[in-house]
């Protein structure tokens, strides 16, 4: 059993940090000491990553692999954790009331995510996701005490307990046809002989399960909770809510729909064409009207899911399917990056001017001239977004295409082409506002005082270090290519 | 090495001039100019020392090291992109475009009050890098990226330092590059794909794609996807309509640029990529094409004839002569891919000096109407001359370039398609009565007695001169530019008759 807890090494770090911290808040309650725990508690789990590295693939009792795409996402999850706690330290120190459990719900939820992306079984993936969901409700909910961070909370307890009741309801039906709960299982089930009245049940939960995960996605039309929770939370949770979350399920998606092969199933495949050009459009359109910043990015995200689900429709008619893995790891790390990039940015200019966050498009008017360097950080994040090269957020529409068009996917290309169209628009408005001159007597950027603008050198190192891998991944990418080409799943 | 410096010195000039605000208000500028002339003066150096013969070199398709000069480094070798650098006659011709226009640019601007002078320098300069990388990049993943890296300083000249409207023109003009440019990428991709699955290797590089075989059906749609990308940058009609827009709006340095060397960029990709990567689609396609460039040659015209601003005017007419480069890239003959080059460059000049006059207009007399003008002549004698001048060279007046290039596109079409090739000749009447009514609205007629406003100054002059004189000795002897551009057009003939039997009209 040694080398199965070498296997866990990382979650098993985790574990052991949150248990501390749960400790220490009981004994004695102290805000640094609870932060520099939970910063050490994700750097000790990403050094954990090394040992494990030397003994993968090891198969860890029914449910959990630990192989190199599970490292890889772990690597992820707690990068995006650890530039998580260390904004949370500026963002909560502005704010009232108790933080330190913040850092002990970071560490569960990303425990969490580190489970579902091991998970080769149905227990363990719901097992990670209900422990990734519940840290997170208390997380949208957790440092203020206003009601839109409440309101974001309940729905999203409600509409996710909800999803994830579907989930396990979908999960269940399928488990009574086929008597069995593993991903490979499942798939080899699959391919037997399966009688009339039973195929309706199969149909049933998987139609079940798809719109559980779609929920959890955010896939259209399973979106609508998506704008208000991103724009109640607070901003660091909302980053955290974007990459980790969101990355873990969709990493976990995709090991359950190769492993099960799920791929050679005309009518998934059908209908999962049609939520996918369903969330690059709708996506698109809905962010052209909003004014928050925050519900911009919300839409963007269901319309960057949506051009990551082409990877997984593409799968099955790849000649060479491992460059739709290759396809959707690039692309979702690169959404990763540069979704924590452009959430580290909205929270350095909250939590350095006031109390509530600064959302609405109208807050960062000016900011080109007041705070160049933020500005045109944020800028390089956005134009990521929109996937304009030199930036990360290319290569990985770079990869998207490659894949869509070796499929020869041409509807699914031609929606990725409106909507990224669309998307220029919105995330220019972004940019434009901050070009403007400031204006007469708002409260915006323009009227903080530069000098008053303290940029403490953790969130300075934090955001520089993310353009930094936007850049550099976005003008030399080969080596993560060579990597990720080398993931098998 | 040294195309790679060309770029490199125009990219770090951009941050020191950035930098340099710090010194004081007038140094950005200094520094930009500088940047500029020491890019150019470097060319020029290594040009005087080839021998002339090589200049007439037919550079091979197949074989870089045939061409002027050539740069490759392996970049992404996942899918085969290498950092891919090549100048041959044609590309030497518009680099050197960029980088005279690049100057006049940045002279243009220089007695405008506008704020942030370090990061509109850094700006300008970035978009020359760009554009010079356009016209360099032999690496089809390489010309993409400068192609929409171009864009976003160009984008934030407009929106920052634009007129009333930059934030409807600068928004345009950026969603409808980056849509058609998605296209093309498209149609890039699928063309390495094709590549791929033909030899098994993943190659971006213009001289292997050269080659792919390429069923006709796709030929047809990967051709509209670099064409449409091509065209809404030249413009070509129907995709002209970001240009009166984003021209009228920019900055003066920004329209110079958008129309002296952005424009040509599109016009370069036709003949660069659409018609060699694709001939028998293209040849399919050229009635078309040529249609679309005589509605832009006749539409453009009687639209900026209807102008009362006068950058809108100046911004039609560009819609209008480049219709000609659109006519003699299809007609695709000797004389007239000839003229169709020749355009590019005269038309550089003398849209760059048009947009020149209507920002000083407009600085000096704070609008662009010009109901409100009239009478110029007697305040400002200097200007007056030098429009009168660049307004003859638009409507065609022989002996100036623009004559030479719209005189060798009708004569090339005329052996492709006669009727067509009158109907095009309509735009030179069409262009006479635009430019004089410009003339005449603005600075003929009863002065206004009260009106002070001071003549062009000698930094302005010696920046009209420069472009006086190019177009014409352009207009008197362009043996120079033809014989610089001839090598590479026989090369592309080659090149195209070698992929299809079919093509070519000589």
């Amino acid at each position: 059993m040694e080398t199965g807890i070498q296997a866990l090494l990382a979650p098993l770090v985790v574990s052991i940090v949150a248990l501390i911290l749960m400790m220490q808040i009981a004994f004695k309650r102290h805000a640094i000491v609870s932060w520099l725990l939970g910063c050490t508690g994700f750097i000790l789990a990403i050094l954990a990553l090394k040992p494990m590295a030397d003994i993968v693939p090891k198969m860890v009792t029914p449910l959990l692999l630990s192989d190199q795409y599970s490292l890889f996402f772990s690597a992820l999850i707690l990068f995006s954790g650890l530039i998580t706690t260390l904004l949370a330290k500026d963002y909560l120190q502005n704010r009232r009331g108790e933080n330190e459990e913040f850092y002990l719900l970071l560490l569960l939820s990303s425990l969490g995510a580190m489970i579902l992306v091991s998970a080769t079984h149905v227990a363990s993936f719901l097992l990670g996701m209900e422990l990734l969901g519940v840290a997170l409700y208390a997380l949208i909910a957790y440092p203020e005490r206003g009601q839109l961070p409440l309101e974001a909370a309940i729905k999203y307890l409600i509409l996710s307990g909800a999803a994830s009741a579907i989930l396990l309801f979908g999960f269940a039906l399928i488990y009574a046809v086929l008597g069995t709960l593993s991903f490979v299982g499942i798939g080899q089930a699959l391919t037997q002989p399966i009688l009339e009245d039973q195929q309706l049940l199969i149909l049933l939960g998987t139609a079940m399960v798809f719109t559980g995960i779609g929920f959890k996605l955010s896939l259209v039309p399973f979106h609508m909770w998506t704008p208000d929770v991103y724009q109640g939370a607070p901003v660091p949770v909302t980053g955290f809510l974007a990459t980790v979350s969101k990355g873990a399920i969709f990493a976990a998606l995709l090991r359950l729909f190769i492993d099960a092969e799920l791929y050679q199933y005309q009518g998934l495949m059908l209908s999962l064409s049609v939520l996918a050009i369903a969330s690059m459009l709708a996506g698109n359109l809905l962010a052209l009207k909003q004014d928050n910043l925050k519900r911009i990015l919300a839409y963007s995200s269901i319309a960057h899911i949506g051009y990551l689900f082409i990877t997984l429709i593409v799968y099955g008619v790849l000649q060479q399917p491992g460059l739709a893995v290759e396809a959707a790891t690039f692309y979702l790390s690169a959404y990763i990056i540069t979704s924590l990039a452009a959430f580290s940015l909205l929270s350095i200019i909250s939590s350095n001017i006031s109390e509530t966050d600064l959302d609405d498009i109208s807050h960062i008017q000016g900011l080109f001239w007041r705070q160049p360097m933020l500005a045109l950080m944020l800028t390089i994040a956005l134009l990521s977004l929109a996937g304009i090269p030199l930036t990360v957020g290319f290569i990985g529409k770079f990869y998207i295409f490659t894949a869509g068009i070796e499929g020869s996917l041409w509807v699914l290309l031609a929606a990725l082409i409106i909507g990224s169209g669309i998307s220029i628009y919105y995330y220019l408005r972004i940019v434009f506002q901050m070009t403007m001159k400031e204006p007469a007597g708002g409260s915006g950027a323009a009227n903080m005082d530069p000098n008053s603008v303290r940029l403490s050198v953790l969130s300075k190192f934090v955001v520089w270090l993310l353009i930094f891998m936007m850049l550099y991944l976005g003008v030399l990418p080969q080596t993560l290519m060579e990597y990720l080409g080398g993931l098998s799943l | 090495m040294l195309l790679l410096n060309l770029i490199l010195i125009l990219l770090v000039g951009g941050a020191i001039a950035w930098w340099s605000e710090r010194l004081g208000t007038h140094w950005p500028r200094l520094v930009a100019v500088f940047v500029v002339l020491v890019d150019l003066l470097y060319l020029l150096n290594y040009l005087a020392g080839i021998p002339i013969e090589q200049l007439s070199v037919v550079p091979a398709a197949s074989d870089p090291s045939s061409w002027l000069l050539a740069y490759q480094l392996d970049w992404i070798p996942r899918f085969g992109i290498s950092f891919h650098l090549a100048m041959d006659g044609l590309s030497l011709v518009l680099v050197l475009l960029t980088l005279v226009l690049g100057v006049i640019s940045i002279i243009s601007s220089w007695n405008e009050k506008n704020d942030r002078q370090g990061f509109f320098q850094a700006n300008i300069l970035w978009t020359l890098a760009g554009v010079i990388g356009v016209f360099l990049a032999m690496d089809l993943f390489l010309f993409f990226l400068f192609w929409e890296v171009m864009l976003v300083p160009m984008y934030l000249l407009i929106a920052i330092w634009g007129h009333e409207g930059k934030a409807y023109a600068s928004m345009k003009f950026f969603i409808f590059t980056q849509f058609s440019g998605l296209l093309m990428l498209l149609a890039i991709l699928a063309l390495a794909i094709l590549h791929h699955s033909a030899t098994g290797v993943y190659s971006f590089s213009y001289f292997d794609l050269l080659s792919t075989p390429v069923e006709n059906g796709m030929a047809h749609w990967l051709m509209l996807g670099f064409f449409i990308a091509f065209v809404v940058k030249l413009p070509g009609f129907p995709f002209h309509t970001w240009l009166p827009d984003a021209h009228t709006q920019a900055p003066t340095a920004g329209s110079v640029i958008l129309a002296g060397i952005l424009l040509k960029t599109g016009a370069y990709g036709l003949i660069r990529f659409t018609v060699p990567l694709f001939p028998e689609a293209a040849l399919d396609f050229a009635p078309i094409a040529m249609f679309l460039g005589i509605a832009g040659v006749i539409y453009g015209a009687v639209l900026a004839f209807s102008q009362t601003d006068f950058k809108r005017l100046v911004a039609y007419s560009s819609v209008s002569h480049m219709g000609f480069v659109l006519l003699g890239v299809f007609a695709w003959n000797s004389l007239a891919l000839q003229g169709a080059v020749m355009q590019m460059v005269a038309h550089g000049f003398s849209t760059a000096a048009l947009f020149m006059i209507a920002g000083a207009l407009q600085q000096r007399l704070h609008t662009r109407d010009m109901r409100e003008m009239g009478g110029l002549w007697h305040h400002m004698p200097r200007m007056g001359a030098v429009a009168l001048f660049f307004a003859l060279a638009s409507l065609g007046m022989p002996g100036v370039g623009n004559f030479v290039a719209e005189f060798l596109v009708l004569l090339g079409l005329f052996a492709v398609n006669p009727w067509m090739t009158a109907a095009a000749a309509l735009g030179l009447i069409t262009a006479a009565v635009y430019s004089l009514i410009m003339m005449q609205r603005a600075f003929y007629g009863k002065p206004k007695a009260d009106l002070v406003v001071a003549d062009f100054g000698w930094l302005e002059m010696n920046a009209m001169a420069i472009m006086i004189i190019a177009l014409i000795w352009l207009g008197l002897y362009p043996q120079p530019v033809l014989d610089m551009v001839q090598p590479v057009l026989d090369s592309l003939f080659s090149v195209v008759s070698s992929n299809s039997i079919t093509v070519g009209a000589q």
